[in-house]
């Protein structure tokens, strides 16, 4: 491709059009951040992002509506942990049994690496219980590399109760939708 | 011995040293938040000595404006580790920050900032060839920047460094040639001599403007400021010639950079902005009373921040010439009109004289 440069005028060469012309475009700026306030960045620790739904924060457990683990220590998560960030530490044969009802068995110990973890999300896509999520805390800091592994207690604290999720309705819906899917015509 | 000359000196030494240090580490601040300003941001705002959280309204305003953040910025670069890499040649790299400061300091003696304070003159050395002086003294200044380049042993900061000397070789014939007209229409080479010609007749820039406009442009390539900031384009050469600087040495290159800004800005003010001198208010004479004579320092300060500003604003909204260009614009645009203007001066001199 061919392109027309015209040549410069000796105005144009002079290079004091443009000159002039990036003066004011740089004080136009200047007016607008001094003295409008228009500022394109955000003071972080004083205000913060609004994150969007489906961000993908750091991962924790939840406890269902009871108040118990959902984790039933299969150690899917573990297995198709990318950068091998969780480590479960499953209770044995005499171990500790489960505090719900349906569920045989939770993690003795489950451990997140959060200086490992690079926030793929599979661990959540993978879990058949919906035990794990990333939730929206991005900012993960600590004085030491010792701290950053979290332990159960503490990501089941931080995690918090995610009741309304209730994985044999969801199964079913899901079943239902798979029936109806090749959608005829 | 006159003690009272060694004392008066000593004094004014200090003062002015002190004064452009200051003018530096706050300089370093403005061009932080004009920059922000410029690219709609908010700058430093959060360095501040603890104490200042119990200062009502002025400490958080001046937190704000960033005030502090000079102090901070200085105490890091002096706590920082001072490297000396293995492959560079020692004497040269310990000399070269050294000898890019001392020029930038220097020029700074004979400029008069004010008229008199009391029986003193405020200028630290009235010479009678003070453009001369200067024009000497500024082109030492490449030596600094050249041995930074060929101590560091390294490609880039060589690079840099070769640029640098024949960037500043050449403008600084256009910046010499420029002046000419100037010192053809006083008669004098002394500074103060100048800025007398002009409380009387008026500022050299209306009778000189091409004079004034070569003469910024050639400072600008000569404090290698952004349009011609060649020698340490970072998105070519790293760093340029203080690549392989770190700390108070690298540090001593920020200062004579910021340095060569303050005394270029005062040589405008003084050779065409009519130096301490307003034309109203009774401002253009001498002082005669320690009030006036701190006025003028005033007016003088006043003026040369605008330079500064100047220098600052342009940094931040020019792209940078291309190597080619810089030499062409240099050698082919501006020496001969500097020859140009210096022969419509002849001639309008000519014309007019009796």
């Amino acid at each position: 491709m061919i392109v027309d440069r015209r040549p410069l005028t000796f105005w144009e060469r002079l290079y004091l059009p443009a000159i002039i012309g990036g003066l004011k475009v740089t004080l136009k700026h200047a007016y607008s951040t001094l003295i409008q306030r228009k500022v394109v960045t955000m003071e972080y620790p004083e205000q913060k992002w609004t994150l969007p739904e489906n961000y993908r924060g750091a991962p924790y457990l939840v406890k269902d509506q009871e108040g118990s683990t959902k984790c039933v220590s299969c150690q899917l998560c573990e297995f198709v942990c990318p950068p091998k960030a969780i480590r479960i530490t499953p209770p044995g044969a005499n171990g500790q049994k489960a505090d719900r009802g349906n569920a045989e068995k939770m993690p003795k110990e489950f451990e997140i690496n959060m200086l490992r973890c690079i926030y793929c999300g599979f661990c959540q896509e993978v879990c058949p219980e919906e035990a794990i999520f990333l939730l929206k805390d991005y900012s993960i800091t600590s004085a030491s590399r010792e701290e950053l592994v979290y332990n159960k207690e503490k990501l089941l604290a931080l995690g918090g109760e995610h009741g309304g999720i209730q994985k044999w309705k969801h199964k079913l819906e899901e079943a239902k939708a798979q029936e109806n899917f090749p959608v005829k015509v | 011995m006159n003690w009272n000359f060694i004392i008066f000196s000593l004094v004014k030494l200090a003062v002015i040293v002190g004064v452009v240090q200051g003018l530096v580490a706050y300089s370093v601040l403005a061009e932080r938040k004009i920059s922000a300003w410029i690219q709609d941001r908010v700058g430093p705002n959060r360095t501040a000595p603890p104490f200042m959280k119990y200062v009502p309204v002025i400490g958080p305003f001046l937190t704000r404006l960033g005030m502090f953040q000079p102090l901070a910025d200085g105490l890091k670069f002096l706590l920082k580790e001072d490297f000396t890499p293995a492959g560079v040649r020692k004497i040269y790299f310990w000399l070269a920050p050294a000898l890019a400061v001392i020029p930038a300091m220097l020029t700074v003696a004979v400029i008069p900032f004010g008229s008199n304070l009391g029986a003193q003159k405020m200028v630290m050395a009235d010479l009678n060839v003070g453009i001369l002086y200067t024009f000497g003294i500024v082109s030492l200044g490449v030596y600094g920047i050249v041995l930074a380049g060929y101590a560091a042993n390294s490609k880039y900061p060589f690079l840099g460094g070769i640029r640098s000397s024949a960037q500043m070789i050449s403008y600084e014939l256009s910046m010499g040639m420029s002046v000419i007209p100037v010192l053809m229409i006083v008669g004098n080479l002394n500074l103060s001599a100048i800025i007398g010609w002009q409380s009387t007749h008026g500022w050299l820039v209306f009778f000189s403007p091409l004079s004034f406009f070569i003469f910024l442009v050639a400072s600008f390539a000569e404090t290698n400021r952004l349009p011609f900031d060649l020698p340490e384009a970072e998105t070519e050469l790293v760093g340029g010639y203080h690549t392989e600087y770190s700390s108070m040495k690298f540090a001593l290159f920020f200062l004579a950079e910021y340095s060569n800004m303050v005394s270029s800005a005062a040589m405008m003010v003084t050779l065409f902005f009519g130096g301490w001198t307003l034309p109203f208010w009774g401002l253009d004479q001498p002082a005669t009373s320690l009030l006036l004579g701190v006025a003028h320092i005033l007016v003088f300060m006043v003026k040369m921040l605008a330079f500064m500003v100047l220098f600052i604003w342009v940094r931040w909204m020019f792209p940078r010439f291309r190597y080619d260009q810089l030499m062409d614009l240099g050698w082919r645009r501006f020496l001969p009109l500097a020859l140009f203007n210096i022969l419509v001066t002849a001639i309008w001199m000519w014309l007019t004289a009796k």
